[in-house]
């Protein structure tokens, strides 16, 4: 390779590696506002900020959801593991919303463990598998047989 | 080994050997494109079976999935592209930036308007800002932002010139579109095939998705090859083995 070329190529990779420390500086500066929600674990911990918007997002927790006969208010607790919450909610839940389904919702959190949601939507993992398949582990009590199937 | 890829370089770097090859692969992998796409769409979007959890929704990700991956792809090979313009001055390259930019933004496009569609009936929205979309969207910018750039500067050199560093540069954006789904919390899932961990998907869901893939890549390929004739063609209408060859 000629000196030439040599030097071009030096420059547009310094370039690039000049612009790939800048990205990678100013996403790690705003990484709380790149995630798209708080994690019940930090809504315990009081790290998320009481009485503003914002995201929430977590596992609902199985046995916990309370839907009102008469209204479309719903109360749901949502955890990670490390952290539990609850949430309020009035209005039509996603076809995905079940328990311990992923969720994200939408709204304000009233008190340091009161979140009430204007909008929830629901998130999925990145296992497909046919019913059947489905079926038979849980027949099978396999542990990794996916969310709860039982409708809330 | 290094000498027959250095040779290959040299040799498609030309216009003239290039357009001969091309000429000569075409065909084959134009049948080989529209077979492979037809049977993995058909495959997927009618045999396959249904989803546990999403049923017959899921079906869109045979199109989603190989336009979004097509889409990072194409932007990493105009990268490269871009970067031997830049550094070696190859014409040949500069026409590949020129071919692969529009039907890049065009897959990228599919992407997104696919994803919203998908988004609606499992998420319970059809857009989120999160780290994954937003990120594929500023994908979508950078191709316009590149098919502008040529068209914006009258000389094709020079407009290829601005082009190739918008194309080196934004290969950061691919990275930060591929790991997004990990290094913040978003709506969009991970990564359901992995090279490093286990694929979780089952073989017959796994296959059809695999083949439109392959189908979807090489459509594209054939598409970037055709256009990237046509840009010969414009270019080199003057020299005299054109003139012999059309």
């Amino acid at each position: 390779m000629n000196a030439v070329r040599k030097q071009r190529l030096f420059i547009v990779l310094g370039v690039l590696a000049g612009l790939a420390a800048a990205v990678a500086l100013v996403t790690y500066a705003l990484k709380q506002n790149i995630n798209l929600f708080y994690t019940p674990q930090q809504v315990a911990s009081g790290e998320a900020p009481v009485g503003s918007r914002m995201r929430v997002g977590g596992l609902v927790v199985p046995g916990s959801v309370e839907r009102n006969q008469e209204t479309l208010n719903v109360v749901f607790d949502l955890t990670d593991g490390k952290g539990t919450f609850t949430v309020h909610y009035q209005g039509i839940l996603p076809d995905l919303f079940r328990e311990g389904q992923g969720i994200v919702a939408n709204g304000t959190l009233a008190q340091p463990l009161r979140f009430e949601a204007d909008e929830v939507l629901a998130k999925h993992d990145e296992t497909y598998m046919p019913p059947e398949v489905q079926d038979a582990l849980e027949k099978a009590g396999h542990p990794g047989a996916g969310p709860a199937q039982d409708a809330p | 080994m290094w000498s027959t890829l250095v040779r290959w370089y040299h040799q498609l770097g030309s216009p003239r050997y290039f357009y001969r090859f091309s000429t000569v692969v075409l065909p084959w992998l134009w049948v080989l494109a529209i077979v492979l796409t037809a049977v993995g769409l058909v495959w997927g979007l009618a045999f396959a079976p249904e989803d546990y959890q999403q049923g017959n929704s899921y079906r869109i990700i045979f199109i989603h999935v190989p336009a979004a991956g097509a889409a990072l792809t194409g932007y990493v090979a105009m990268g490269v592209a871009g970067l031997v313009a830049l550094v070696w001055r190859m014409k040949m390259a500069e026409i590949m930036i020129r071919a692969i930019a529009p039907f890049g933004a065009v897959l990228a496009a599919v992407a997104l308007l696919t994803g919203a569609i998908w988004g609606k009936p499992t998420w319970g929205t059809y857009w989120v800002w999160d780290a994954r979309l937003t990120s594929m969207l500023i994908m979508l910018f950078l191709y316009l932002g590149v098919v502008a750039l040529m068209k914006a500067i009258e000389d094709d050199r020079q407009g290829a010139r601005a082009a190739s560093l918008l194309s080196v540069v934004g290969v950061i954006n691919v990275v930060v579109v591929k790991y997004s789904v990990e290094w913040w919390n978003s709506l969009h899932q991970g990564s359901t095939i992995n090279l490093t961990r286990e694929t979780t998907m089952p073989a017959e869901m796994l296959v059809p998705l695999l083949v439109s893939m392959a189908g979807i890549y090489l459509l594209f390929a054939v598409s970037v090859l055709v256009r990237a004739r046509a840009e010969i063609l414009r270019r080199e209408r003057k020299s005299r083995w054109l003139q012999e060859e059309v």
